[in-house]
């Protein structure tokens, strides 16, 4: 199991290496510069900047090298001193960045994970067990509606019906108050209650797929042969549906926890936009459109890595579930 | 005992078979699949679904009253306008028509609003002269199916803060969502084809390399990728080319997982015994992948490229919302929501949610739609996709690999 | 068909099998089953898969239930404990008698007379039966244990559900058993998942699960079709000798009439949902009465066989939907007598006291002249047949 883990690690370091010359090969694309944009902001505002000075600010910056040599100092950077290079638009090295909204992403991503497999794993047992009751069609039919309506309309039908019952749209994760107070219990509670659209926004569409897996896992092992077997052990119905049936049907869906989470941490930008969450989501639209190539790309390959690392994790966990495939592993 | 039951059903199914007419017609596997597809009701009010939506858009210019351009600034968040056969006196009228527009201020929040002046009747013509524009650039008509005579006004889903008539974008907006999408899964349709059938029939070096190559595509985060790709896109290219780019940009990810269904059904087909007779026979490798390995798994690829088609409209609609995709004068349902951003203004004016009914709508059949095929083509399920729905095994091969977090 | 397999039944058509003694019938039955029926409700109507099955089996005997695929042997099988689907419906009874040996064991309920029938299906009694007084073998040994737990792990349930509370203990059971079915290292294997274990020592696992609580009866429903043939052999054997040593019946539920030579006592064969005919081994494969029966045994390969086709019955199994009451086996019949066979039910005639017949060849109660002429012909054919088998 080990050596299965760290050969599957080492395998992805030069994945990662030609994923995050895609990234700075994407990131690099559009036509002009983050000072070119920032030239013309400044010319709205009455303020023309000369070539010179625009020059000046590309040599600072390197941004008037070749995009080869700007990736591997870029890259040079990150793998000896952490350095994910400078945030123009936010006169702050990314590094700063990534620290202060990741820890909010991810805490959103973590609760809103818990959620769906809280809710989906029970609703899919039962509506498998009550197969073609009407809370079996209630359940499918709400799954398929969860997972066509994409988040972030989601997020604004929410926001709607939020604001015409409370009259407030529940954006952010903090009302303003609350923003930059203290934390007492009052904040957590308005916190708990600002989380409740997002995290039903961002689950829904998993929690609606999970279901759908779910269920069709259940009814697949609750057919399968050894049921009967254990039927004919004399042994209670419900056990065997929690030590044969459940066991079996939860491991697709415990097994791809880490990817789970990756959709979700990276599914949620476009919701994060729209409810203004202090995520990552925004951030990266903001860099995205100015150019901050920086930042964009920073993240753009935090999320890839983080894609890959989901991958190995439920790699591992299937591995490490299913006595079948651990004995591979082990042969291999 | 299942497994018995079922045994006697088939024998029983068998049994009828033989009654019925031509027992020993062969059938192809595509009338089968449209008998099959038949009987799935969701899927078969799908299609009709789907086809009107896509008859709509390809007469979009003669079904919207109003044309992208046109907009009237003295009816800016106008309600949608009431459709009636009744009038204040109580006549029935055999033609609807809808009041006259004046405009008051709420006593209240001062707030400008349209009231329905019953003096004014304005029935609604079939057939209605209005905008001019061309049709397929053959000839100029300035025929709408229907319309109101000047000054009238006739607003069925309400109008945008710029008095455009939300009904005419809606119609003209499912021009780009609803091709963008399908022109997408074309393109990965004829990658995925061409790159999996590559990998798997050549098998070896090619194979390694271009399968390390999806890998790498794929541990890419969707829609993160997508914004890149988007924002890459000049900022002031023509509507084609933006249409052009963004169906690039969908059809990106997309083909590697269609590729991978090639590639796999390729290496399973390839030791077939019917292909090794054809190559011991000397039939040309060509000849061999289009005559005899293509058509042995082109309806599982179809089935594949159909769930694929939600995905992107979702993604469509997510990048042009988001600013990052089709831009004016072009619109897209994506474009149309820009509006419903701003919440107070949904709360003021709720009409404006009407686009968001026709992307989950249309996403909804054609999730049907691609389920009902996904059972016509699996000759081994009969059953309701409802009832089977992420069965896995068999039919994992078109199983979501990601649900749509956007 | 194999060479085992011919060997079996060229062993059963010579005096091998006449040496066991009969015990007397009524008082050592194991399990009376009377008049059991089970119908399922499809869209087509109520699907009769077992239509009025009686059958006995004597303590410490093995009764084979033979017939093709989709006659109805497994339904009954299943029916036998509860185990059918949940949308069928059973009528009938099913008389279980406490066992002579290993009723002691920890058993909580009165293992008296019961029938089965009248218990809730997965009710407290029902699932002290199941497992405990009678067991059950399926086909598949591949499918019939589960993936993700260990063979000890699933040996021990069915003890510590019947026999003890203690883990210890049913490990140690566990263990005995393992190694009285002929698994080695038994220790080591308890641990191991089923995916560890070959086809044959799998259902050595199935069969040490099954034994483990020292049943009364065993139900085996076609529990060597899915092996290798010496490992069929193998597997029989190893039934036949823990059969004498825990001295339970078994039901012996197979297509393979080679195995019934080697295994059985008596034979019922079952024919759309009914036993057609009802016989010791020896008598069955000496003088077979039932056309279908007859049918059966002439689709057997045999050595020294001058025959150069193979001999097969026409036609396939009807759908037990509907039936009229006449003959199921009527359309495929050989000796079918058109307005008798097609008019009537065929009631059961007893041609000695072991041996039944449901076929108008041989009596019920038709007017016998109608049907002389046919039942020479029949008789005729017979002593052709018994000829082919003594030879």
């Amino acid at each position: 199991m080990v050596r299965y883990i760290s050969r599957r690690t080492l395998l992805m370091i030069p994945v990662v290496f030609v994923v995050s010359m895609i990234v700075f090969f994407i990131i690099q694309l559009p036509p002009g510069d983050f000072i070119s944009g920032y030239a013309a902001k400044m010319s709205t505002s009455g303020e023309i900047m000369d070539e010179q000075a625009l020059a000046q600010l590309r040599e600072a910056y390197g941004l008037n090298r070749p995009w080869y040599t700007q990736y591997f100092t870029w890259i040079w950077g990150i793998v000896t001193e952490g350095d994910f290079g400078y945030s123009l638009s936010y006169n702050r090295p990314v590094a700063d960045i990534i620290g202060q909204y990741m820890g909010v992403t991810l805490m959103v991503s973590i609760v809103t994970m818990l959620f769906t497999y809280i809710i989906a794993i029970p609703i899919g047992v039962l509506s498998a067990v009550k197969q073609y009751s009407f809370f079996d069609y209630l359940s499918t039919g709400i799954g398929f509606l969860g997972m066509a309506t994409p988040n972030f309309l989601f997020a604004i039908i929410l926001m709607f019906l939020s604001f015409k019952w409370w009259g407030d749209p529940m954006l952010g994760l903090f009302s303003p108050e609350f923003a930059d107070a203290p934390w007492t219990s009052a904040k957590w509670i308005d916190l708990l209650k600002h989380m409740v659209i997002p995290v039903i926004v961002i689950g829904t569409s998993n929690t609606c797929e999970l279901i759908r897996v779910m269920r069709g896992q259940m009814l697949d092992e609750m057919t399968k042969p050894h049921i009967l077997t254990a039927r004919a052990k004399g042994l209670p119905e419900w056990r065997i549906l929690i030590k044969y049936s459940m066991r079996a049907a939860i491991n697709p869906i415990i097994s791809t926890i880490g990817w789970s989470l990756t959709t979700i941490f990276t599914g949620s930008t476009i919701t994060a936009i729209v409810l203004n969450l202090p995520t990552q989501g925004p951030v990266m639209h903001k860099a995205l459109l100015s150019q901050d190539m920086y930042l964009a790309g920073s993240w753009l390959l935090l999320m890839a890595v983080f894609t890959l690392l989901g991958t190995l994790i439920s790699d591992i966990l299937l591995a490490w579930l299913d006595p079948r495939i651990r004995l591979e592993r082990k042969g291999a | 005992m299942v497994s018995q039951t079922k045994a006697i059903m088939r024998r029983f199914i068998r049994a009828r078979g033989k009654q019925g007419p031509n027992p020993d017609q062969a059938v192809s596997h595509w009338r089968l699949m449209c008998r099959e597809l038949k009987r799935h009701k969701l899927a078969r009010v799908s299609l009709i679904i789907l086809a009107v939506l896509y008859l709509v858009a390809l007469l979009g210019r003669f079904i919207a009253p109003q044309g992208l351009e046109s907009y009237s600034s003295e009816y800016m968040n106008s309600a949608p306008s009431k459709v009636r056969f009744i009038d204040a006196e109580g006549k029935f009228h055999l033609q609807p028509f809808v009041y006259g527009l004046k405009s008051e201020r709420d006593p209240e929040t001062l707030r400008k609003r349209f009231v329905e002046d019953a003096s004014q009747i304005y029935p609604i013509k079939l057939f209605a002269r209005g905008e001019s524009y061309s049709v397929f650039g053959l000839f100029d008509t300035d025929v709408h199916l229907f319309g109101v005579d000047e000054p009238g006004r006739l607003f069925l889903f309400g109008t945008d803060g710029m008095g455009r008539d939300l009904f005419s974008r809606v119609v003209l907006g499912s021009q780009v969502s609803l091709t963008v999408p399908l022109v997408g899964v074309s393109i990965s349709f004829v990658l995925g084809l061409l790159i999996g059938g590559i990998s798997g029939y050549a098998g070896g070096r090619v194979d390694a390399v271009i399968q390390r190559f999806i890998d790498i595509v794929r541990s890419f985060p969707t829609l993160p990728l997508w914004m890149a790709l988007a924002a890459a896109i000049p900022p002031r290219v023509g509507v084609i080319e933006m249409f052009f780019y963004i169906t690039i940009i969908m059809a990106f990810i997309e083909w590697t997982g269609l590729a991978r269904v090639v590639r796999s059904k390729f290496i399973a087909l390839r030791s077939e015994d019917y292909v090794t007779a054809a190559k011991i026979a000397g039939v040309s490798d060509m000849k061999i992948i289009f005559v005899h390995l293509v058509p042995g798994f082109i309806s599982y690829l179809v089935v594949a490229a159909t769930l694929a088609i939600p995905g992107m409209i979702i993604g469509e609609t997510a990048m042009s919302f988001l600013g990052l995709g089709i831009r004016s004068p072009a619109t897209s349902w994506g474009v149309l929501m820009q509006e419903a951003q701003q919440i107070e203004n949904v709360a003021l004016y709720p009409w404006k949610l009407i686009p968001l009914v026709f992307v989950i709508v249309t996403v909804l059949a054609f999730n049907f739609f691609g389920d009902g095929l996904r059972d016509a083509a699996d000759p081994y399920s009969h059953e309701n996709s409802l009832k089977t729905a992420g069965r896995k095994g068999k039919r994992k091969w078109t199983r979501r690999s990601k649900p749509l977090s956007m | 068909m194999d060479k085992t397999q011919q060997a079996a039944v060229d062993v059963a058509g010579q005096a091998d099998l006449v040496s066991r003694p009969e015990p007397p019938v009524q008082e050592t039955l194991v399990l009376e089953v009377k008049g059991l029926r089970v119908g399922f409700r499809t869209e087509a109507g109520l699907l009769q898969a077992v239509n009025g099955v009686d059958l006995t089996i004597g303590r410490g005997r093995t009764l084979a239930l033979v017939g093709e695929s989709g006659c109805g042997k497994s339904v009954t099988g299943r029916a036998l404990l509860a185990l059918q689907p949940k949308h069928a419906e059973v009528e009938g009874e099913i008389w279980l008698s406490p066992g002579s040996k290993g009723d002691g064991a920890g058993r909580a309920l009165d293992p008296g007379r019961v029938d089965l029938l009248q218990l809730r299906p997965s009710g407290r009694e029902m699932r002290a039966v199941r497992g405990g007084r009678v067991s059950m073998i399926f086909q598949e040994p591949m499918t019939a244990l589960s993936p993700l737990h260990t063979v000890g792990d699933q040996i021990m349930e069915n003890v510590l559900l019947h026999r003890t509370r203690n883990r210890r203990e049913a490990r140690q059971i566990a263990l005995d058993m393992m190694e009285r079915v002929g698994i080695g290292h038994a220790k080591r294997r308890l641990n191991q998942y089923p995916h560890e274990f070959s086809g044959g020592m799998r259902q050595r696992v199935v069969i040490a699960m099954a034994l483990s609580c020292q049943p009364s009866l065993l139900i085996a429903d076609e529990p060597t079709t899915a092996l290798d043939v010496t490992i069929q052999a193998q597997v029989l054997e190893l039934m036949k000798h823990l059969q004498q040593e825990i001295g339970m019946a078994i039901l012996f539920i197979t297509h393979d009439l080679g195995v019934v030579a080697e295994t059985a006592d008596e034979v019922a064969v079952m024919y759309l949902g009914r036993i057609v005919e009802r016989a010791t081994v020896h008598e069955l494969f000496r003088a077979p009465k039932h056309p279908y029966t007859k049918g059966l045994l002439h689709s057997i390969p045999r050595i020294g066989s001058t025959q150069g086709r193979l001999a097969s019955i026409q036609g396939t199994v009807p759908m037990p939907l509907g039936l009229p009451p006449m003959c199921g086996f009527y359309d495929r019949c050989p000796e079918r007598i058109e307005g008798l066979c097609n008019r009537r039910d065929v009631p059961e005639t007893s041609l000695t006291n072991s041996h039944q017949v449901r076929c108008f060849l041989y009596g019920g109660d038709e007017p016998r002249e109608m049907s002389a002429e046919h039942r020479i012909e029949g008789l005729n054919k017979q002593d052709k047949e018994e000829e082919v088998i003594d030879g």
